[in-house]
């Protein structure tokens, strides 16, 4: 692992998301709860939808443009939809967001 | 031989590492044993029954000073160590030294202080040891007002403490819910709940700025700009271990002094215990591993092998009355699922949170019986798989029940309203079932409940089955999602009744299956809130979709519009001019003119938002809401201004509603029109509300729409002047905006209520017309206002719009 650190947790607002940029697109960093945080692509399979505008509720989040849900574990779209984004190691040390630089360098190579 | 042991520190740390000792080997050390505090080892968790008066200190001394004599143990109580050298192996205490053969500093932590102006004036007091303790009884003995600034374990069960003594307590936390540490948003919620009914005032998201007085505290200022009074003030805000007669000496200290598994520091001969060390990381402020460690180094200090190990922790707080648990880790990490009961009759919330087979955290408010089971569970890693279906019912649960859906119901009081037409309560109904009324049809014969609007027809039938049991079969209502079997009315109407104003509240009392609802129902429990709530509920921007999130329209390649209002539709040639600037500046590809009588940019990039709308706001622009469910535009003919046909001023009077209405948030989306005259050029018998001027005066039309339907208006009635129109379409509004459904548009709205009950409200009623204006006025004070100023002008909103980060150029690396 190549723990990179990218901002604050409270950087990103609880049950929001912001994004980082990366050579192979955007990953959203989603906030779930008070130190909970997960990283996901945030480019929706279906449309291409930008995740990180989306509402965040438990450890899921609903696409803005057309609603599909996925979840933030596996990346895998909920219900009747068939579809999964691509997630990414994120840890909180003291209020530091890291995420693993190795993870998403494999992501820009895919 | 017998070694020369020397102790800083008699807390509850060393005075375990001394009882274990003296067990295992009396003879082996010569013990000298210093203390700043000038008394010995006492129960340092009990100074919060000390401080309530449940307990004295006597009751909670652990070694007493005979208890050291009989021992031949040196107390040096008192006196502070004020250097120690690893070189000569002495330790410089105030009143002289003392050599050493084996050192151990046991300093514990000394409370973090905020360091806000005024933080040292007198009446300050942290909340650490005996004599801070007795300060605060002291003062408490004059009553008058206390703020403890932090909601944490110890500033909590200060404040329960201090209010036992008769003072007048505020809890100012910074977090957004009390012990965020320990509690999530809804046990945080019900904690709050419970100490606010024992008199205590909380306040949340409260940044302290400044103590204020002359020669000792008087007040407490926020940032916020509000000010408290406050004869006392408690910081406890949290600790930080004491390392610095380790520093002096040069041992390695990261946060706290850092030590291995034998608990023995960088220099061999000198040992740490207690909440002055780190370990691996770790940094400990509760007892348990306080005393795992002493054995280990009790261990360590008899040439005995043991290795500490960190273990997963459990909170409780001793506030009588206030039953939580907290164990394990409920927050961070992947792969993880939820369990969630609640019985809001009860205030109980159980929160299980499972990784694989394994339990690795739990929360629990209201009832914590089964805690150290749980707790259990997750130190020993247990396969839980076998038992996960029932499991958040605890080890003597196997069947599988679950919470009574009617519960929050079954919970009201019986003079909690039901039926706001009628002004029905609870009791009413529930005499009036026992007095033989079985059905709703009988239920609206006697007591007129749910007989006009029927908003509350779903309430009135949960009450029939609670009150009936079996012997009642209740039409299928459809709920608001899949996160609970209430619909919308009832929802509304249980927030009004039950006065609930926060999420947290709406999931906790209505027994939500979710932790934090999902993208269905939080947005509409978020308006509900608000609408109901103006002052007291804050807007929540997480629970709203994209476009009002980001005040713009989000497009399907992800850009967003830009719509600047154009009141009534007039305009400038210098407005004009500054949107072609902007169109010009952020290279926006298409301009194009809306149904709405105003001018849109289509295609800004999400990151350009803040900027394009400082530079519209510079030439007099606001946001035109294209993207809210609430007011959109007021449509307006020319008017007697103009127009040879014109009664009245169409375009003034547009513009008059669109500046009272603008800003405000509505279950739909709100659109009206003004025309001069029945030709109607500006449509206005096609909108929500609409206005048609007549040589005598105004009609007001509700209930028109023109997208997926196509509704004419409906005639609500005919007033003399514009001031009249103004009012009744105010209420209207309002009305509209506490009753409706989330996403149900006026006229829909109206297909489930009634014109007629519209009228009886907002027009033949003349004062409970002007009562809705003034609630709506109320709102207003709140809500009108240019949400795209503040995020223009907020840098913290402002950041929101960019990336967190960009990693483009150390990925490519
Ligand atoms: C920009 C505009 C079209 C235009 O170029 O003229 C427009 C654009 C959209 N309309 Fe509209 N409507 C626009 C005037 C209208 C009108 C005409 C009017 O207001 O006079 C109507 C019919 C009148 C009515 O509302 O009754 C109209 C009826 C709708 C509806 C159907 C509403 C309904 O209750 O039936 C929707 C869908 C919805 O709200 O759920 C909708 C939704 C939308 C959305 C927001 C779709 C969406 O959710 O993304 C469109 C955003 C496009 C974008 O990417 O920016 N738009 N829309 C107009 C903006 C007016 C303004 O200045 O604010
Ligand atoms: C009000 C309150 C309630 C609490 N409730 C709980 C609870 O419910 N559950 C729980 O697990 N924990 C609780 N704690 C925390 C618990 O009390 C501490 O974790 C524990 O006391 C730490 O033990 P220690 O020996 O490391 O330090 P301490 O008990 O603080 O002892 C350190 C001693 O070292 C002395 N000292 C410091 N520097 C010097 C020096 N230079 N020279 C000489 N002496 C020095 C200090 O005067 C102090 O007496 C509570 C704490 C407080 C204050
Ligand atoms: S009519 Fe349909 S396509 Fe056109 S702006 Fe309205 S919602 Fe979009
Ligand atoms: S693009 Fe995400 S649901 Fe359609």
């Amino acid at each position: 692992m190549n723990w990179i650190d990218i901002g604050h947790i409270d950087d990103i607002p609880l049950h929001g998301a912001r994004v980082v940029k990366t050579p192979a697109g955007c990953v959203a960093l989603f906030r779930t709860g008070a130190a909970e945080v997960f990283a996901a692509d945030d480019r929706c399979p279906h449309k291409g939808g930008p995740l990180s505008e989306g509402i965040v509720h438990g450890q899921s989040v609903t696409c803005p443009l057309h609603n599909w849900v996925f979840d933030l574990n596996t990346g895998a779209a909920q219900g009747a939809d068939e579809g999964r984004i691509g997630t990414y190691p994120v840890r909180v040390d003291g209020g530091r967001l890291l995420i693993d630089g190795n993870a998403i360098g494999k992501r820009s190579a895919a | 031989m017998t070694q020369k042991l020397v102790i800083i520190g008699a807390g509850m740390a060393s005075g375990r590492v001394i009882e274990h000792l003296l067990d295992a080997d009396p003879g082996a050390f010569d013990i000298t044993l210093f203390n700043a505090e000038p008394r010995g080892n006492y129960n340092r968790i009990m100074l919060s029954p000390v401080l309530s008066g449940e307990k004295t200190y006597e009751e909670i001394v652990t070694h007493s000073d005979e208890w050291y004599a009989e021992r031949g143990i040196t107390c040096r109580f008192g006196e502070h160590v004020v250097r120690v050298d690893p070189e000569m192996k002495v330790v410089e205490g105030e009143n002289g030294h003392v050599p050493y053969d084996k050192l151990v500093i046991a300093t514990g932590s000394a409370p973090f202080i905020i360091p806000v102006p005024g933080h040292d004036l007198p009446g300050v007091i942290s909340y650490r040891d005996l004599d801070d303790t007795n300060a605060m009884i002291d003062a408490a003995a004059s009553g008058g007002k206390a703020v403890v600034i932090g909601g944490g374990l110890l500033g909590l069960e200060a404040a329960a403490g201090l209010k036992e003594r008769g003072m007048d307590v505020t809890v100012l936390h910074l977090m957004g819910h009390l012990m965020e540490r320990q509690l999530d948003e809804a046990a945080g919620y019900l904690l709050r709940k419970d100490l606010e009914a024992r008199g205590i005032t909380v306040k949340t998201q409260a940044s302290t700025k400044a103590i204020l007085g002359e020669d000792r505290a008087q007040a407490v200022l926020l940032e916020s700009g509000e000010t408290l009074g406050a004869d006392l003030v408690v910081m406890a805000v949290g600790i930080r271990p004491e390392t610095r007669l380790a520093n002096d000496a040069h041992l390695d200290v990261a946060r706290g002094i850092e030590v291995n598994a034998q608990m023995q520091t960088s220099d061999p001969d000198i040992y740490a215990v207690g909440e002055c060390v780190e370990f691996d990381g770790h940094l400990f402020g509760l007892v348990a591993p306080l005393y795992d460690q002493a054995k280990v180094l009790a261990d360590s200090l008899l040439d005995q092998p043991n290795a500490f190990a960190v273990k997963e922790l459990a909170t409780k707080l001793k506030v009588t009355g206030c039953d939580l648990f907290s164990a394990g880790d409920f927050a961070e990490g992947e792969g993880r699922e939820d369990i969630v009961f609640r019985d809001p009759s009860r205030g109980i919330y159980k929160r299980l949170v499972i990784e694989g087979d394994r339990l690795v955290g739990a929360v629990m408010y209201g009832d914590t019986a089964d805690g150290s089971w749980f707790f259990g569970l997750i130190k020993d890693g247990t396969d839980i798989e076998e038992m996960r279906e029932t499991l958040i019912f605890g080890p003597a649960f196997q069947g599988g029940a679950s919470a009574d859906p009617l519960s929050a119901v079954a919970a009201l009081p019986p003079e909690a309203e039901i039926c706001g037409c009628n002004g029905v309560c609870k009791g009413q109904i529930t005499s009036a079932i026992e007095g033989g009324a079985t059905d709703l049809g009988a239920i609206r014969a006697t007591t007129k409940a749910s007989a006009s609007c029927g908003t509350c027809t779903g309430l009135v039938e949960q009450l029939l089955a609670v009150t009936l049991g079996d012997g009642y079969a209740a039409p299928q209502a459809q709920p608001v999602c899949g996160c609970t079997h209430h619909t919308h009315e009832d929802v509304r109407r249980l927030i009004k009744a039950q006065e609930l104003k926060s999420q947290a509240a709406v999931w906790q009392e209505l027994g939500w299956t979710t932790p934090n609802g999902c993208h269905v129902c939080r947005p509409a429990v978020n308006y509900y809130l608000l609408a109901d709530w103006p002052l007291e509920y804050r807007d929540d921007p997480q629970s709203r979709f994209v476009n009002e999130r980001k005040h713009a329209n989000i497009q399907k390649d992800g850009t967003f519009s830009v719509v600047p209002r154009m009141w009534g539709g007039i305009t400038t040639p210098d407005e004009l001019r500054a949107i072609a600037d902007a169109a010009d500046k952020y290279a926006v590809p298409t301009v194009k003119v809306t149904g709405g009588q105003r001018i849109d940019l289509l295609g800004v990039r999400g990151e350009d938002l803040p900027a394009i709308w400082g530079d519209l706001n510079r030439a007099g622009l606001v946001s035109g809401h294209a993207y809210s469910k609430g007011l959109r535009t007021v449509k307006t003919c020319v008017g007697t201004d103009h127009c040879r046909f014109g009664t009245q001023d169409s375009t003034g009077l547009g513009i008059k509603l669109e500046k009272h209405l603008w800003g405000s948030w509505t279950p739909h989306k709100l659109k009206l029109a003004v025309s001069g005259c029945p030709r109607n050029c500006a449509e206005a018998t096609c909108k929500d509300i609409g206005v048609v001027c007549v040589e005598s005066g105004y009609e007001i039309h509700v209930g028109g729409a023109a997208g997926m339907e196509i509704k004419g208006t409906e005639l609500l009635c005919k007033v003399a002047t514009e001031d009249e129109a103004i009012e009744v379409i105010s209420a209207m509004t309002q009305i509209y905006r506490e009753n409706a459904r989330y996403l149900d548009r006026i006229y829909k709205w109206l297909a489930r209520v009634g014109l007629d009950w519209v009228k009886a409200q907002v027009v033949e009623d003349a004062e409970n017309r002007k009562v809705l204006a003034e609630r709506f006025q109320l709102s207003q004070s709140v809500y009108r206002k240019d949400p795209w100023a503040e995020h223009a002008q907020d840098s913290t909103t402002r950041a929101q719009y960019a990336p967190l980060a960009n990693l483009t150029l150390e990925a490519a690396e």
